[in-house]
């Protein structure tokens, strides 16, 4: 589904990313994490096309075509989602407006007829469920005012509506409590697929209790400085990134 | 990113087209003849005549303020013409009388003078240049009592009603454009709303410039009799042109008690072009006085004009009144908004709501303006001021003067102010959710512009909208 090589890319001219490669296929889970700074928000929002990063080096096929070449988005119609680690106020547009709007510009993409606000409130109820949030949120503006909690419940609820082949999600679990924390995970859980991959980015061990891995990965320094199954996640919250930084230097 | 939002903002204008009709129009220059004139242009009585006299001699006396925080090129008053009509329009002429050209020119413009053919029960004086073409509905109207018509035919069928309170709110003497309005205005509309009245249908005027050289000075008087209502529009467009062309309008609201009177204006005159060429001067004094336990509420959407100078304004005089004012202004291309409103507060617990939202894109520089005075006997006056401004790109700029001067000490006023940027963050979070850039920007806009929007008729709303190239929220917004 997703393979990057030999990717670099930089911000106002500051190299961030330094050569990474990585291969994700279909109903596959990855984790990337690494210490504070390491370049994980970077990778995804290169992924997602953020018009700030360049790419300096390498490639990225989503299936099998060329992401670069692709605008955000088209990138978004095509199934790639990112759960912003810091999700952006909207002030005065409703949440609910905003969803449809994003659902329908998707169903656009694919040829199909959009669907008007009595349809598409019935379709997002059932979502609402799945992480556990009160309707009112529908008709409070996009992220405006919303606790961090809420914040990031409400990036889960835009990709249940949105159902992504590819989903993003940038620390999706910093800042939630406990029980936030299982709802969010346990709607990342429900949302899986064999068809669909999702890449966590995180630097914590917790989220990967409730979602598990197929693979972990640690960046650093701008690359991947190791690769291993779910158990090197717990090597990594037992021992910390210092052992792994130290072998690399 | 930028480039995709200039191209919002810089919009082909729509309206840009002249209509090529035979007028009389006056050689330019300004003197007393001018003034006598037009005034005997419009077989005007004496007391008329002597006012607008009056207004000129004073206006000779007066400077053009500079204190608004725009810059343009000194005025020469002598190079306008200051009156232009249509050789087809009849005074007091049916609607089946009127020049099909001019029939066709406001169906270019959306607005049409067949009253079969409105769906919508919205009536309408079509002001071209210095004359009334028509007014739509006004048996209708009639019907319940209401005068609506052109100022010059008020002037003459209710003379009594139009002495009693021309310059009532807004004396000629008031400033030097509204002096300078009193004195030359050729037309604009009249409306009375009887006591008791809830007018059936919203009232508008269309003001369309048509002529290269004329200014245009109209003139706009509503009365709402005691316990009235009414919802009044006003639009206004003009022919793309490289010279600039001055226009300076007067808007006169009485409220009288338990009146209510909601004013909205969709501002679209030329704006001239991304280097600052052509457009208008839009210098508009606008002003409503409240009586007891009235309501009058000001909501524009401006989006026109090279300059604007304008300060919708309420005089709360009676116990218990209420003013509002509601405003969007964008500055885009070399535009330069000077705007904003007055709220006198002179009678016991006294209200004023004054919502504005600035938008500034390209080289665009916008000013919000406010003036906010409790007088000693206001006593219980509130006042609740928020001043949002957006910048889109960096090249433009944003700022606010609030004025506060309280006299009575049980006042309460609260001000909240805000400048946000359209950031690359908001954008590039909703194209990752598949928006393109045009469905973002227009998102964020509209999100950013909703208190006001939602102020105005459903009409004028989607008008408003259109005209930012924005969408409507949907029902479950
Ligand atoms: N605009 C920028 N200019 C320069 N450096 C930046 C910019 N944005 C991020 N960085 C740097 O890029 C590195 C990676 O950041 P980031 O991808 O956010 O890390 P992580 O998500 O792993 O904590 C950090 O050192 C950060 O300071
Ligand atoms: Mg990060």
């Amino acid at each position: 589904m997703l393979e990057i090589r030999d990717l670099h890319a930089s911000v106002d001219g500051t190299p961030i990313l330094k050569g990474i490669t990585l291969t994700v296929n279909a109903g596959e889970v990855h984790a990337v994490m690494g210490p504070n700074g390491s370049g994980k928000s970077t990778l995804a929002q290169v992924l997602a096309g953020h018009p700030a990063y360049e790419i300096t080096g390498g490639e990225m096929l989503y299936n099998g075509e060329n992401l670069a070449e692709m605008d955000a988005e088209v990138r978004a119609q095509q199934g790639v989602f990112l759960a912003f680690q810091y999700p952006v106020e909207i002030p005065g547009v409703s949440n609910a407006y905003f969803l449809r709007a994003a659902y329908n510009a998707k169903r656009k993409a694919q040829g199909l007829d959009e669907v008007d606000p009595m349809e598409f409130l019935d379709l997002v109820e059932e979502q609402l469920k799945l992480v556990d949030m009160d309707p009112a949120m529908l008709h409070r503006s996009v992220n405006a005012g919303f606790s961090g909690g809420e914040k990031k419940r409400n990036e889960i609820l835009q990709m249940a509506v949105l159902t992504p082949s590819l989903a993003i999600l940038d620390e999706t679990d910093s800042g939630l409590d406990i029980d936030a924390l299982r709802i969010v995970a346990n709607g990342v859980n429900a949302l899986k697929r064999p068809e669909n991959a999702t890449i966590l980015v995180t630097h914590y061990q917790r989220l990967l209790n409730y979602i598990v891995p197929d693979y972990v990965h640690v960046l650093a320094g701008g690359r991947i400085v190791k690769s291993g199954g779910k158990e090197l996640a717990l090597e990594l919250e037992a021992r910390g990134y210092d052992w792994l930084l130290e072998a690399v230097a | 990113m930028s480039a995709t939002i200039d191209q919002l903002v810089n919009r082909e204008y729509q309206y840009g087209f002249s209509t090529d009709i035979e007028s009389d129009t006056l050689p330019p220059g300004l003197s007393e003849d001018t003034v006598r004139f037009i005034s005997a242009k419009k077989n005007e009585p004496e007391w008329l005549l002597e006012w607008r006299l009056k207004a000129y001699r004073r206006w000779l006396t007066m400077k053009e303020p500079h204190w608004p925080n725009v810059t343009y090129p000194p005025i020469d008053y002598q190079a306008s013409s200051y009156y232009s009509a249509p050789k087809s329009v009849k005074p007091l002429g049916s609607l089946d009388e009127v020049d099909p050209k001019l029939l066709e020119t406001y169906a270019k413009l959306g607005i049409s003078l067949n009253e079969q053919k409105r769906l919508s029960g919205v009536a309408v004086d079509a002001v071209f240049d210095s004359v009334s073409v028509g007014t739509t509905f006004r048996e209708e109207l009639a019907k319940e009592g209401i005068i609506f018509c052109s100022f010059s035919e008020a002037v003459r069928e209710h003379g009594d009603l139009v002495r009693q309170y021309l310059g009532s709110v807004i004396p000629y003497s008031d400033n030097f454009f509204a002096a300078l309005n009193s004195a030359v205005f050729s037309d604009g509309s009249f409306c009375y709303i009887p006591k008791g009245v809830r007018c059936p249908m919203e009232l508008s005027t269309y003001f369309r410039i048509n002529q290269e050289t004329t200014g245009q000075f109209e003139r706009t008087l509503i009365v709402a009799d005691e316990g009235s209502y009414v919802s009044y529009l006003e639009g206004c467009t003009a022919p793309k042109r490289d010279t600039n062309q001055l226009h300076a309008a007067v808007v006169e609201i009485v409220a009288l008690d338990n009146a209510t009177v909601k004013y909205s204006t969709v501002q679209n005159w030329y704006a001239g072009d991304e280097n600052g060429l052509g457009g208008i001067y839009n210098f508009v004094t606008k002003r409503g006085k409240a009586m007891k336990n009235s309501k009058i509420s000001w909501t524009q959407v401006e989006t026109g004009s090279a300059i604007t100078w304008k300060y919708p304004s309420v005089i709360l005089q009676g116990d218990n009144s209420v003013g509002e004012f509601y405003s969007v202004a964008v500055a885009s291309k070399m535009q330069q908004a000077d705007t904003g409103t007055k709220m006198i507060h002179i009678g016991r617990n006294t209200k004023s709501n004054i919502v504005s939202k600035g938008i500034s894109a390209m080289k665009g520089q916008n000013s919000y303006r406010g003036k906010v005075h409790i007088l000693p006997k206001a006593e219980g006056a509130r006042n609740y001021t928020q001043c949002d401004s957006m910048l889109v790109g960096n090249e433009c700029g944003a700022h606010t003067f609030p004025y506060i001067e309280v006299q009575n000490n049980s006042a309460i006023l609260e001000h909240e102010a805000s400048t946000s940027k359209i950031g690359e963050d908001q954008i590039f979070y909703l194209k990752q959710r598949g928006l393109d850039a045009e469905q973002a920007v227009s998102m964020i806009v509209s999100g950013f512009c909703k208190e006001v929007f939602k102020e105005l008729p459903m009409e004028f709303a989607l008008e408003a909208q259109q005209l930012l190239g924005i969408t409507l929220e949907g029902s479950v917004g």
